[in-house]
């Protein structure tokens, strides 16, 4: 207190001086220093001065911490811990009567951060689009009514999303940011020991990670490929049900989905209790599909319901032949491009119209979920006119090649027969004429 | 009947007069004769040009948004469209390979001295002027590789001290290369550049047809020799004969060269897609390209690249100059000139192998 009020004996001096002289912008600047010590004493923070030569789990590191999205907006220690920061003495900032509340119970930490997070008027002066609801969905989530049954080992917000260092989720560093999301859940999920006593497998993690959507999501960079929280939901985090894995997936896959809805598989899987989509897919680990999956062949997940003979075999094989034949016509009108392309000819307008082919492949593929033949084979027809002629456009190249090249040697015959015979003709004249020399 | 035409000429224009000095023209015949031919080759090759460039311009359509669709339909729907394309382009890279050789064969047998020191001038603007065609032709198509060689290209002209900037924009019509630069490079190639050549080729093939063609001075020499004389031959028919059979053996180049490797066409060109690998101008520029490329940003005080503008800028000028320098053919400055020439040959070839090895 004492040097503080020197420090403002020295700037009011100061401040005279410069005003006898009439410096106005010296008056200026001391009352911009006079103001700024006077806002520095406001926000003084004395916890992290004991708090950031701790360690862990009291230590918290001041540069740690101003990192954190709460401190950028301008949230302190007191904000969740309460007591009073401006105090040098450590009983009377941590007193009850100052308000300290010490280390936030698990139990707790929903209902703490639901303070604000659950305030729309509150959230709205920081960020106007942030959702309130993230502690109503926690509620209805697994996590949340195992807490409310007093299961403190399962997650809370702090796990997930950190705790002193909080990152908003796009932060790429966040613990929620897409990319780190099944690394996140799979802290618990993947620890055999940690989730001993619950009832679900651990093998999540390692499934996912061979999946599609990982391969999309971290090989790729597509961040709109699903990872835990897309199917699970983040806050209301729970395992989609029998019944609604169809409407999961069809978030994403949407005319799959409706083919689905309307094929005679929809009341069978109903009929036997299998969930859709993932009966066949799988579901942690997705797999890229291929048109071996579907068919009689040894990959077939066919067979895991229909035995030789039966109609669905029948259709399988049929349907398995379709995409089998497109896909073969547009190899064989490849090679042929490729034969052509290698010679020097011009077939980038069959190149382009193969774009046609294979599209009409990947609508057929998407079709494939109605399992109905005759859809199947309404996509393809149109894909392997398409793939007939770009093929016989490669075919016509090589023939105009051979073409060129015939002439090119006619030409080059004749060219030399004229070379020849110029030679011939220069000789002849020049033993005729007499020699010259200057 | 050929008589009856003759006859027919003679009565109107004088016909027999005007080819009477031809008849007695000759030419003169050593060992180093056939390094002279490929001025006619050069010749020859730029005739060429003319006749598919004529031929080209009959579907070529100069805008961004047609003009690759127009080679492309060149290439592939106008009956022997493929063959003329592939003509122009393999055509124009001989032309300027065998433009360069002629330049060095000239320079070796020192056929630039007095009074031809203006022959090698002309020869030289020509020059210029083929690598402006090239440069201009170069982009016509609109695909991706001339796009950004062209962006690349004409940026190193925006480092030529004071007018620089000015001169970007007057190549580009803008500040970028776009649609107007393809429409002015159209107007180069075959108005501006075509107009200015024939002006200089004319000149050229007059000053050649009045000086004649150069004996090199070790020929010279020996034919002072007591009992040698000088070897000559008519010029009609026996060397135009003979220059006939050059012209066929460049033909026929050509012909393996389009019939077996068309020129490719390549990607349409996307002016926002960013610049793909591997740019690089057309082969006789790489060595220009490789040296601005290799050159630190600043050397002492001055841009790296600006340096290396000017310095190519000096050296083109000292050549365009070089038979003043030695106009006699004697003396010590020949000594320097070949010099000079070995230097220039060696590093042209150097830096364009590096370049292409580098990528």
């Amino acid at each position: 207190m004492e040097e503080r009020s020197t420090a403002v004996k020295l700037i009011v001096k100061q401040l005279r001086i410069a005003c006898r002289r009439g410096i106005v912008f010296s008056c200026l600047a001391v009352l911009a220093l006079l103001f700024g010590a006077e806002a520095l004493a406001q926000t003084k923070n004395t916890c992290l001065d004991c708090h950031a030569v701790f360690d862990p789990p009291l230590g918290v590191k001041a540069e740690q911490f101003a990192q954190d999205i709460h401190a950028q907006k301008g949230l302190t220690c007191v904000s969740c811990h309460g007591g009073d920061p401006a105090s040098e003495e450590p009983a009377r900032a941590m007193s009850a009567a100052a308000g300290f509340r010490g280390k936030i119970k698990r139990n707790q930490i929903p209902g703490l951060c639901a303070r604000c997070h659950s305030d729309g008027s509150y959230m709205r002066q920081f960020n106007p689009s942030l959702r309130t609801d993230q502690h109503a969905q926690y509620l209805t989530s697994v996590h949340g009514k195992r807490l409310a049954r007093g299961d403190t080992k399962v997650a809370v917000c702090t796990d997930c999303h950190g705790v002193h260092d909080l990152r908003p989720a796009r932060d790429a560093r966040s613990k929620v940011h897409p990319l780190n999301v099944a690394a996140t859940c799979a802290r618990c999920h993947a620890s055999a020991e940690y989730m001993k006593g619950y009832p679900i497998p651990t093998d999540q993690f390692a499934s996912y990670s061979a999946s599609v959507h990982h391969d999309a999501l971290v090989v790729r960079g597509d961040l709109s490929a699903p990872t835990c929280t897309t199917c699970h939901g983040n806050h209301g985090a729970a395992p989609p049900g029998v019944a609604s894995v169809e409407f999961v997936c069809s978030t994403c896959h949407v005319f799959q989905a409706q083919l689905f809805d309307k094929s005679p598989h929809k009341a069978a899987f109903s009929a036997m209790g299998l969930p859709a989509c993932v009966t066949c897919h799988s579901n942690h680990r997705i797999l890229r599909p291929t048109d071996a999956m579907i068919g009689t062949g040894k990959d077939s997940v066919c067979l895991n319901c229909h035995s030789a003979g039966g109609p669905g075999y029948v259709a399988a094989e049929e349907i398995h032949r379709q995409l089998n034949s497109l896909e073969g016509a547009l190899a064989r009108s490849d090679e042929v491009l490729n034969r052509a392309e290698s010679s020097g000819m011009e077939v980038s307008q069959a190149r382009l119209d193969q774009g046609q082919a294979r599209d009409a492949l990947t609508k057929a593929r998407v079709t494939i979920h109605a399992f109905q033949v005759a859809r199947v084979q309404e996509d393809i027809q149109p894909g392997m006119k398409v793939a007939e002629q770009t093929y016989q456009a490669g075919v016509k190249a090589l023939a105009e090649r051979d073409y060129r090249r015939k002439g090119l040697a006619i030409s080059l015959v004749t060219i030399l027969i004229v070379l020849i015979g110029l030679r011939l003709y220069t000789r002849h004249l020049e033993a005729n004429q007499p020699a010259r020399r200057g | 009947m050929l008589a009856r035409v003759r006859d027919w000429l003679d009565q109107r224009f004088g016909w027999a007069e005007l080819i009477a000095p031809l008849k007695k023209k000759t030419v003169p015949s050593h060992r180093f004769s056939y390094w002279y031919f490929l001025g006619g080759i050069t010749l020859f090759l730029f005739l060429i040009q003319v006749g598919t460039g004529i031929l080209l311009l009959l579907y070529y359509r100069a805008s961004a948004n047609e003009a690759f669709e127009s080679v492309q339909y060149i290439m592939t729907q106008v009956q022997f469209g493929w063959l003329v394309r592939s003509i122009h382009s393999w055509a124009a890279n001989l032309m300027i390979l065998t433009a360069f050789l002629h330049m060095f064969s000239v320079l070796f047998l020192r056929a630039y001295r007095k009074p031809r020191e203006l022959t090698w001038v002309s020869g030289m603007v020509l020059l210029v002027l083929s690598l402006g065609f090239g440069f201009s032709g170069y982009l016509l198509p609109w695909n991706t590789l001339a796009f950004f060689a062209t962006k690349v290209g004409t940026e190193v002209a925006g480092q030529v001290p004071l007018v620089g900037r000015w001169l970007v924009i007057f190549l580009r019509g803008g500040e970028e290369v776009t649609g107007a630069t393809l429409t002015r490079f159209f107007g180069f190639h075959v108005a501006l550049l075509p107009g200015i050549t024939t002006i200089f080729l004319a000149l050229h093939l007059l000053l050649v047809q009045r000086f004649g063609i150069s004996v090199p001075p070790s020929v010279e020499r020996e034919r002072q020799a007591p009992g040698r004389g000088a070897h000559e031959i008519h010029f009609f028919p026996n060397f135009l004969l003979r220059e006939l059979m050059a012209w066929y053996v460049a033909l026929g180049v050509l012909g393996v060269l389009a019939a077996l490797l068309p020129w490719e066409l390549g990607t349409k060109a996307d002016p926002f897609a960013p610049a793909p690998a591997g740019i690089k101008p057309e082969w006789y520029f790489m060595f220009m390209f490789q040296t601005l490329k290799m050159l630190p940003a600043k050397i002492w005080f001055i841009d790296g690249e600006l340096l290396g503008v000017l310095i190519f800028a000096a050296a083109g000028l000292l050549w365009l100059l070089l038979p003043f320098f030695d106009p006699e053919g004697r003396g010590r400055a020949q000594h320097w000139i070949l010099g000079a020439g070995i230097f220039a040959l060696t590093y042209i070839a150097g830096m364009t192998a590096y370049a292409y090895m580098a990528k």
